[in-house]
């Protein structure tokens, strides 16, 4: 067996790698939410000053990256891989991102699960020694999004009380090898669940038992108990996702009654925002660690996180086929010492 | 798939219907209502005028009328209140020709950015297109079924 790896889906870093700077950009309406002082920068007009939605996307992507490179005190040269993703057909924001910034690029889809699948192969790299500095990121842009999975943004239709509402913004974290904290020590990989779902308006649902059985399996490998956390924190379940997966947790006999959030319930608020059941995409985890939970690690108000970003694996074509909505949630411990 | 799985998925279906947050129906009814009512007000006030002024007949007048809805409902997605009125009256803004015209108006703005050959003109009807396809089908076979009834 891998030295690494423990249980069946878990492997435990020998050298946990550390996360020396990170950087969130947000859109306009995440920046007149409950965290905006957390993010590094509150973008005035979602077009960012591009010609469309996915550029703008893109945009953000690149100065993110370069915002945190620079917190971090290395170049862009001394980046040794950036692995990023978005939503978008074919990677077009990361991979023009990764265009403009000339990096060696690994292109990742795991629809909004992508910030936690980009942190595990990063810490990875930096881990088995093929890297000395990597960058993970992710982005998600709410008009890109909409355009492509959902209605023109001028349609007069109606949202579903259970949708959500994809976050404008994109966030970077820089690893390095262990360099004080915070460290990522644990990465659990998740498996593809799907429980029926066929509703793309309530994804929060269709990703609960993805969660659920990531967080139970991380539980299982580790021998950790849901109580040695600080805080256990999905991707983007919103409000709905998030109640289930708390029950289905319960359920099983996992105590997560005063250390479990989500950040797509964490980044708006709802009722005055109109957003629904909470946030969604690639960018909503992304900005939600890279803003305000790392800096919560580093003032060592946590001090030990387990976030899990969740994604739908859908897509337009499998959606109009009648397909149900397959799942997915990857683990990553992060602690802020060791 | 075994049985257990089956039954795991109808359980958690069930779990799932039982947490969604039910709409208002009541409440959503009547802004349907009311707004779907006034822009049907507003067609009838124009269609009255119209039929007074121009001295057209009943339906020479009809056609005028809904080409001016038609700009009304365009111009107003085009200024970006459509989707407002939308978002407050449901199907009450849908039904009407407005929510035609917006129905073709929002996708073409949208998809402006890929071209006007592949994206507003081939992108223009994405939405309006069924309607189309579904609604000339069925007058078609309407027709069919009236000629032979009268013969």
């Amino acid at each position: 067996m891998a030295n690494n790896k423990i249980g069946i889906q878990t492997i435990k870093l020998t050298n946990p790698p550390s996360i020396i700077a990170a950087n969130a950009i947000v859109g306009p309406k995440e920046g007149k939410g409950p965290l905006a002082k957390n993010f590094d920068i509150v973008l005035e007009d979602d077009l960012y000053g591009e010609a469309s939605w996915e550029k703008a996307e893109s945009k953000m992507a690149i100065e993110t990256v370069k915002s945190a490179v620079l917190k971090a005190k290395v170049y862009l040269e001394d980046i040794d891989y950036f692995v990023a993703g978005d939503l978008l057909n074919q990677l077009m924001a990361s991979s023009f991102a990764a265009r403009e910034l000339q990096i060696p690029y690994f292109g990742l889809f795991g629809a909004c699960s992508t910030m936690t699948e980009a942190l595990s192969l990063a810490a990875m790299m930096v881990d088995g020694g093929y890297a000395d500095y990597v960058v993970a990121a992710t982005s998600s842009h709410f008009s890109a999004a909409e355009r492509q999975f959902r209605f023109p943004l001028e349609l007069g239709n109606q949202r579903p009380l259970t949708a959500q509402w994809t976050v404008t913004g994109a966030g970077a974290a820089v690893l390095t090898k262990n360099s004080g904290g915070p460290n990522i020590t644990h990465i659990t990989t998740g498996k593809v669940i799907d429980y029926g779902i066929t509703d793309a308006y309530n994804m929060g649902a269709a990703m609960a038992p993805a969660a659920v059985d990531t967080i139970k399996a991380h539980l299982r490998d580790t021998g950790f108990t849901s109580e040695s956390y600080d805080l256990i924190i999905t991707g983007d379940l919103g409000i709905i996702g998030m109640d289930i997966a708390k029950e289905m947790l319960v359920k099983e006999g996992i105590n997560v009654k005063n250390n479990f959030s989500d950040c797509g319930v964490e980044i708006f608020n709802h009722f005055e925002q109109d957003t629904h059941a909470g946030g969604s995409g690639c960018g909503c985890s992304a900005v939600v660690f890279c803003g305000y939970l790392y800096r919560l690690l580093k003032e060592k108000k946590i001090r030990k996180l387990l976030l899990v970003s969740t994604g739908a694996l859908l897509s337009p074509t499998s959606l109009h086929q009648g397909e149900s909505i397959p799942s997915i949630a990857h683990a990553v411990t992060i602690e802020s010492n060791l | 798939m075994d049985n257990n799985q089956y039954q795991q998925k109808d359980k958690y279906q069930k779990l799932v219907e039982k947490r969604a947050p039910k709409p208002n129906y009541w409440k959503n009814g009547i802004w349907a209502f009311g707004i779907g009512g006034a822009i049907c007000v507003i067609g009838q006030c124009i269609h009255n005028k119209i039929e007074l002024i121009m001295n057209l007949s009943h339906l020479d007048a009809t056609n005028a009328t809904i080409l001016i809805m038609i700009l009304i409902g365009a111009l107003l997605t085009g200024l970006g209140f459509y989707d407002l009125i939308g978002k407050k009256a449901g199907a009450g803004s849908i039904i009407p020709i407005t929510g035609f015209a917006n129905s073709i108006v929002a996708p073409a703005m949208e998809f402006k950015r890929e071209g006007y050959v592949f994206g507003v003109a081939a992108r223009m009807f994405i939405l309006a297109g069924p309607v189309l396809v579904y609604g000339i089908t069925s007058s078609v076979i309407v027709g069919i079924i009236y000629y032979f009834y009268n013969s």
